[in-house]
């Protein structure tokens, strides 16, 4: 599962990506306003790697998922997938490469079509591939139900004769079908019960190492993520402000908002959960409309001080592929961050590069007690 | 001893569909006494939720057929008029939905929708029920009551449309809130906010809270009493600790262990309950966990009482295992250990 991205290379590189949607008004239809949807970010995905994009709702991480597999077109940046720059790509240059990247979405009710029959759901894709003809191509399908874990016999079903894990695991056949080297997954376990859940996780683990797959796993329960990420992003508002091996983030949180996020996961453990001291964010995401200036979370910050407000803080390299964006870091100590530098491939060009955040922090933070 | 508000007894709730009788809820005991937060913790389709809208008498309809004992301060609410329900409704047990993104009318303003609320309930001027709904909009959490009383719900937030959710159900000070999956459609920060939220305001109206919900972590950290179902049936109940800490079921322990957790090292795979939930029309013989349960011997063919077995009393459960065997046999799942797969 998890490798060396520079052995093997890397399978997307995002770039500097941007998304902004336009919020138009008035009888000419004048653009008045932009939601900053994603806001310069840049981020690698090796081959057989799985990424989790965490935040809160409104983040941009399914926008940035969309972008990533080409759903939407990004406004600035760029998207290298196998080399190739597929940002500015047209619809037809793109469809060749549709067969090497599949979605898989949260709502396993409203991406199946009600009226079309598993097979034809599963079997759709190598249709418009043009793949094999008619009997190889059910036999295809058959063979993808039994990997799924469902029964070849389900070909003739419709999708409102399963349940929600079952649907989930037709739309994950769906999306194996054209055996794509990429999986954007948004989502994709949290319309399902717990006892599912874990069904579904461990499925496509599995998956992963049998078809060598890599994926970007959008989710938003931190607890998932963890499990089946090697390396996680954090997303807010629109930036990426921490990236982290998977465990290291859980150990030691940099930026306060990933530690916020953290001490918000509940625990089922009534001991536990007493003794911990939750951070509880104070109010929503602010708009991404007029995202707050400096460090976009400094209204919520409990750390918060006047540079905060004005200069965005460079995504800083603490090593070990560990980078936060924040002025005031947490769990680092001061010999560290003596030595740290501003990424100057991973910073926002927005970010002031020559700000390294000061302060020390003030002591260890862990929001997630050990039992002992 | 606490005030006891409600007594469900044996309440069974059956629908008749075209393909058969759906037995929603088979089988559900419990009491719920003021300042208690009961948890009621299931998968879709175990039958939590249609016990909670029954309780309210929101699944009367000519195809529902109820049994058993719904009785809140003595007074039955199964067969109570719906004009004697109405008034009970909103007023003495209210409910919080799961969606507030659905469950609000969205051509009303939101003060209007919390006023009407009030004035349904009693006679008040309009002008004293609006500054009600701002004052509840202000003690639920909401910046600027005085401004917002007039937004309509999709200037809102969904946190904080769930707080509005919230400030309506207190409107008239009821002695029972039902809270049904509040914080499901919420992000996990704001979802901390309204389960502290509820907490808070439990105490300060002094009522009692029924909490329904599939996260186990979301209980952990306000029931005191918890109930867990499975398909339609309470397979066991208990204090908050005994459920976590001395499991007696086999469904109970396997939800514990398949929790991605982040206060332990990451397993190399997640425990996992096998199979899905059983058909609400045909259910299995005997024990309805039986299909998947990974511990099933002869016994289980015959369905097992919801009894006492521990030390502790108050702890029922519905398993035919011995303690011993139970407490043996829990500890690798509980240990988040995935099972072997044949």
């Amino acid at each position: 599962m998890s490798s060396d991205p520079k052995a093997n290379g890397n399978l997307l590189e995002i770039k500097h990506l941007k998304k902004y949607f336009p919020i138009r008004k008035g009888l000419l239809q004048r653009e008045v306003a932009r939601v900053h949807a994603v806001d310069d970010i840049t981020l690698t995905v090796a081959k057989g790697e799985t990424v989790g994009l965490v935040g809160e709702s409104g983040c941009g991480k399914s926008t940035l998922g969309r972008c990533i597999i080409r759903l939407l077109e990004p406004t600035d940046g760029d998207i290298v997938f196998q080399g190739q720059s597929i940002a500015k790509l047209g619809a037809g240059a793109m469809r060749p490469l549709r067969r090497e990247m599949q979605m898989v979405f949260q709502d396993p009710y409203a991406s199946l079509n009600p009226r079309k029959r598993v097979g034809s759901i599963i079997g759709d894709p190598l249709t418009i591939h043009g793949l094999g003809d008619r009997n190889e191509r059910k036999k295809q399908v058959e063979e993808l139900l039994e990997t799924v874990g469902l029964s070849p016999e389900h070909y003739n079903r419709f999708p409102h004769e399963f349940s929600g894990g079952q649907r989930q695991r037709i739309g994950v056949a769906r999306a194996l079908a054209l055996r794509p080297k990429l999986i954007v997954a948004d989502e994709p376990v949290s319309a399902l019960d717990v006892s599912i859940q874990a069904q579904m996780i461990n499925l496509l683990e599995a998956l992963q190492d049998d078809f060598g797959l890599t994926y970007v796993f959008i989710a938003h329960d931190l607890g998932v993520v963890r499990h089946v990420s090697d390396r996680i992003a954090v997303m807010y508002l629109g930036k990426l402000v921490e990236l982290s091996p998977a465990e290291e983030l859980y150990q030691r949180p940099i930026m306060p908002y990933t530690e916020a996020l953290l001490s918000a996961v509940p625990i089922p453990d009534p001991d536990l959960s007493e003794q911990r001291e939750r951070i509880v964010l104070e109010g929503d995401v602010p708009s991404p409309i007029h995202p707050p200036s400096g460090c976009r979370f400094h209204p919520r910050c409990r750390y918060a001080t006047d540079i905060c407000k004005q200069v965005e803080p460079p995504l800083t390299d603490y090593g070990n592929g560990h980078l936060a964006a924040c002025h005031h870091p947490l769990n680092v100590d001061k010999e560290t961050l003596a030595q740290v530098t501003a990424s100057e491939k991973y910073s926002p060009r927005s970010a002031d590069e020559d700000v390294l955040p000061d302060a020390p922090s003030k002591k260890k933070s862990s929001p997630i007690p050990e039992k002992g | 001893m606490a005030e006891r508000l409600l007594e469900v007894e044996g309440l069974k709730v059956q629908f008749a569909t075209e393909d058969g009788v759906v037995r929603a809820v088979d089988g559900v005991d419990f009491t719920l006494e003021r300042g208690e937060v009961l948890g009621i913790v299931g998968e879709s389709g175990s039958g939590k939720s249609v016990t909670a809208l029954t309780l309210l008498g929101l699944t009367r309809d000519k195809n529902t057929r109820f049994e058993g004992d719904v009785r809140y301060k003595g007074q039955s609410l199964l067969k109570l008029p719906e004009r004697k329900l109405q008034e009970i409704r909103g007023n003495e047990l209210a409910m919080i939905f799961q969606d507030p993104m659905t469950s609000m009318n969205p051509v009303y303003r939101v003060g209007d929708q919390i006023v009407e609320a009030i004035t349904t309930h009693e006679d008040v001027s309009k002008r004293n029920a609006r500054r009600r709904a701002t004052e509840l909009l202000r003690q639920v959490g909401i910046p600027n009551p005085d401004r917002r009383v007039d937004d309509y719900p999709h200037q809102f937030s969904g946190g904080m449309r769930q707080r509005a959710m919230i400030a309506m159900a207190l409107a008239n000070n009821p002695d029972v809130l039902i809270a049904d999956e509040p914080t499901t459609a919420l992000d996990v920060t704001i979802q901390a906010q309204i389960i502290e939220l509820i907490d808070r305001l439990k105490d300060e109206f002094n009522s009692a809270v029924i909490l329904i919900t599939h996260d186990l972590g979301v209980v952990a950290e306000v029931a005191d009493e918890i109930l867990v179902m499975y398909a339609g049936r309470v397979v066991e109940n208990g204090a908050k600790r005994d459920i976590f800490y001395d499991p007696q079921h086999p469904y109970t322990w396997g939800l514990l262990g398949s929790i991605p957790r982040l206060d332990r090292p990451k397993p190399k795979r997640l425990h996992s309950i096998q199979g899905s939930p059983p058909s609400l029309i045909n259910p299995p013989r005997g024990c309805k966990f039986r299909p998947r349960c990974p511990q099933a011997f002869e016994k289980c063919q015959e369905e097992p009482g919801l009894e006492n077995r521990v030390e502790q009393k108050g702890h029922l459960d519905r398993c035919w295992l011995t303690v011993d065997e139970k407490r043996r046999l829990r500890e690798r799942t509980l240990a988040g250990e995935a099972q072997e797969v044949a």
